[in-house]
């Protein structure tokens, strides 16, 4: 592989997957690398499964994650986490929104949920992150994938300004300043504090 | 730079390139392609009713001298095939650019055909650009080619290029003159006495083509050693750079036609050549015939599907690297109709019924997946009206289960409409259900003749589609709310029961909820529920029932207040909040 960074965000519709790959995308761009964002979006606004790719580096070729290679894997739900587990390279990053979505099976009982899925991540290593209550606490629940980004930069070390750039040049005006706070709050929190 | 995808960029490089008209139907992964060339100053861009008619409206914009792109799917290639063959023998007059893009791994279509063999099959030269800054670059030039070899251009993409963001560096427009018209009816006028002449043409043109590939500047050939070498286009380069970093890789930019010189020098400086493509064999057949040897994979190369960097060092016997198992209890996430969708109760009532319902391709396909399980063939475009003429016609004078066809608006306009009259001349039966949710809900909401809405959002006429089915013919046609349950089911009854013998349409009307987005105070499961489980088997997603209990429960979050599922609850159970209490009143 190439000295490229793969970075796979897995989510539902809905939850802001494809903004939160278009901000970590232009992060790294005005971080002076080169990048790639390659988003599987056909199903996004019916409840299905959306799988976004961020890759940068010096060169990037591969716009697509394989198995064990990913260094950092961001989860916004934690069945599709244990779905995409085996993307992970070892020794890699697991972030997971603490938070889960009954996908329509087991809404309507045909299927049931995982068992064990928070101790089967934990034991994976993953870093659990409660983004709702911080984005709530920043002041808006919206905010909530800008709080898993400003977790997965305790691994990434842009630099808080160029974040704070690309989220105000991308967020709904309104909503910069909650945005900002969820970012600094998800940050807080992946350093422990 | 600008951070764009392969469709952007498409988009772009038209427009850089002087093209001044746009047509399209949509499809992914192409759609954006067209809605971005739409955004830019001094171009017309429109949505036809089909492809086929896209091209058309093409070939004549390039005959009267203006620069045309024209964007489509991989399976809307087959409907433009027509149009297509025969744009190779009268060529251009002004550049003529027609974008298919492919589905690899099949994300959102129903088959993953490659549209390699389309241009081979009918002469028209394509290019595969391996990312946005090629496609760009690719688009810009091929104005300039189609208008020197007299032939329209094919750009081939896949979802790999078309939705993958590069950082793009963008041009200026150039200044382009429109070409003037001439009249010349040995070039235009294809019947047998001018399309000889012009078959002789396009044979010299290809042997110009074959010459010109061997210098093309979008081959490239990048030398690593003289062991393993590499032929491959497009995304499938990019994972093949990744996966063999020491392999020499003849990378072709001109799929069709082939350099024959310029790949066999490359096969005499390797030990082995390889080629290797996603989901066809076009370009390890058509390699091969040139005479080139080419090697055995040690291992197995998927042929069906999306190649990766993983999979390509599988093939090489290099093995997959450390990594957790996904456990497998994990249940599958299928995409769902949206809650409050108006599509949802028609599917109910036709599983109710237990009809043969032959379906078509849009959001309503959905309608197959468990729990509403309702449909029972899904083809191509127009599909479910021809399909269910043929499921009547061989299920004539035999005991059956009633045949109902299910085709959304845009669909209709695309080809149902011809499917349709071809039912009431030769005196068909079954019954017809137009889901008219004013949109062309799938590929992101685009206008259709039904709903009046054009693409850069010019003045239009909303097609009468009730006028339209009874100007062809139809003798039972009605038009029903398909939020109200009973009205769906008593419609449904006279046309499978009353009229089972006779032809009837009825048409479903009302808007997509993605479309406005309006919600009503949501509803929620009160102390009455007794657990039967009925609401559950409508597959709304704000819908679920208690592991345990078997008690239902709504999300509020996710209820838009359609009141689907209250129509169904025979205890009383489901009732809407009271405006007053609701957060702010309707969301």
């Amino acid at each position: 592989m190439s000295s490229a960074t793969t970075i796979l965000l897995c989510g539902v519709g809905g939850q802001g997957t494809i903004l939160a790959a278009d901000l970590l995308a232009r992060a790294a761009l005005a971080a002076g690398y080169q990048v790639k964002v390659s988003e599987i979006h056909g199903m996004a606004q019916r409840g299905g499964a959306v799988t976004t790719v961020v890759r940068f580096g010096e060169e990037v070729h591969t716009m697509v994650a394989d198995i064990g290679e990913s260094e950092c894997i961001v989860y916004f739900e934690t069945t599709e986490a244990l779905r995409n587990i085996s993307f992970l390279k070892e020794g890699g990053y697991l972030l997971v929104a603490d938070e889960t979505i009954k996908p329509l099976p087991v809404a309507c009982g045909r299927a049931s949920m995982p068992a064990d899925a928070r101790r089967k991540l934990a034991d994976a290593g993953a870093v659990l992150i409660p983004s709702r209550s911080i984005a709530e606490e920043a002041g808006n629940a919206k905010c909530e994938n800008v709080a898993i980004l400003g977790a997965l930069e305790s691994q990434l070390g842009f630099g808080a300004d160029i974040w704070t750039e690309v989220i105000a040049g991308r967020v709904p005006p309104k909503t910069v300043e909650a945005n900002c706070k969820a970012f600094e709050l998800g940050l807080a929190f992946a350093h422990g504090e | 730079m600008q951070l764009m995808s392969g469709n952007e960029a498409i988009a772009r490089g038209a427009w850089e390139a002087g093209a001044t008209i746009g047509v399209a139907y949509p499809g992914t992964p192409s759609t954006e392609t067209m809605e971005s060339f739409a955004t830019y100053e001094g171009v017309y861009a429109e949505w036809c009713t089909n492809e086929k008619v896209a091209v058309e409206v093409g070939v004549g914009a390039s005959a009267a001298g203006a620069r045309v792109l024209s964007t489509m799917k991989h399976v809307g290639v087959n409907v433009a095939a027509d149009p297509l063959f025969t744009a190779a023998y009268t060529g251009v007059n002004g550049g003529f650019v027609i974008l298919a893009a492919d589905d690899p791994g099949m994300y959102s279509s129903q088959n993953e055909q490659d549209s390699h063999y389309y241009a081979m099959a009918s002469h028209i030269p394509v290019l595969d650009p391996a990312d946005a800054a090629e496609a760009l670059a690719f688009t810009r030039s091929a104005y300039e080619l189609s208008e020197r070899f007299d032939v329209p251009f094919m750009i081939r993409s896949t979802v790999r290029v078309s939705h993958t963001k590069t950082p793009v560096e963008v041009g200026e427009r150039i200044d382009y003159t429109p070409k003037e018209y001439e009249k010349d009816a040995s070039k235009w006028v294809m019947m047998p006495a001018f399309a000889k002449p012009r078959r002789k043409v396009q044979l010299k043109r290809i042997q110009e083509l074959q010459q010109w590939a061997e210098e093309c500047p979008f081959n490239v050939v990048h030398m690593k050693g003289t062991q393993r070498g590499v032929i491959c286009c497009g995304a499938v380069y990019q994972h093949v750079v990744e996966a063999l970093p020491d392999a020499s890789v003849f990378k072709l930019g001109l799929t069709w036609p082939l350099p024959k010189a310029a790949l066999e020098k490359f096969s005499a400086a390797v030990e082995e050549v390889y080629v290797i493509e996603e989901g066809s064999e076009y370009l390890t057949v058509q390699v091969a015939s040139l005479g080139i040897a080419l090697n055995e994979f040690p291992c197995d190369l998927p042929r069906d599907g999306e190649l990766s960097p993983g999979l390509i060092k599988r093939a090489f016997g290099i093995e997959v690297p450390a990594h957790i198992e996904s456990p497998d209890d994990v249940p599958g996430r299928p995409p769902a109709l949206c809650a409050g969708c108006p599509h949802r109760l028609v599917f109910k009532e036709l599983s109710r019924i237990k009809a043969i319902v032959t379906g078509d391709i849009g959001c309503y396909t959905l309608g197959t997946l468990p729990p509403l399980s309702a449909m029972d063939t899904c083809l191509d475009m127009g599909a479910s009206i021809s399909m269910s003429h043929g499921f009547e016609l061989a299920l004539a004078g035999r005991e059956h289960r009633p045949v109902v066809a299910v085709i959304g608006d845009s669909t209709f306009g695309h080809s149902g409409l011809s499917s349709l009259i071809t039912t009431v001349y030769n005196h068909g039966a079954g019954t017809v259900c137009i889901l008219d949710n004013r949109t062309t809900a799938m590929t992101g909401r685009q206008g259709n003749p039904f709903n009046g809405v054009t693409l850069q959002n010019r003045t239009s006429r909303e097609l009468d589609l009730l006028g339209v089915i009874k100007a062809l013919g139809v003798e039972n046609v009605c038009q029903i709310d398909p939020h109200d349950a009973k009205a769906v089911r008593e419609a449904l009854r006279v046309a499978t029961k009353d009229q089972s013998d006779e032809l009837s349409v009825i048409v479903f009307k009302a808007p997509c909820v993605l479309l406005h987005r309006e919600r009503k105070p949501y509803y929620f499961v009160n102390a009455d529920c007794r657990s039967c489980g009925v609401c559950t088997t409508l597959g709304c997603p704000a819908l679920s029932k208690d592991v345990e209990s078997g008690l239902a429960s709504i999300d509020p979050v996710m209820c838009i207040g359609c009141g689907q599922c209250a129509q169904y609850c025979s205890f009383s159970a489901i009732e809407q909040i009271p405006a007053s209490s609701a957060k702010g009143g309707a969301r």
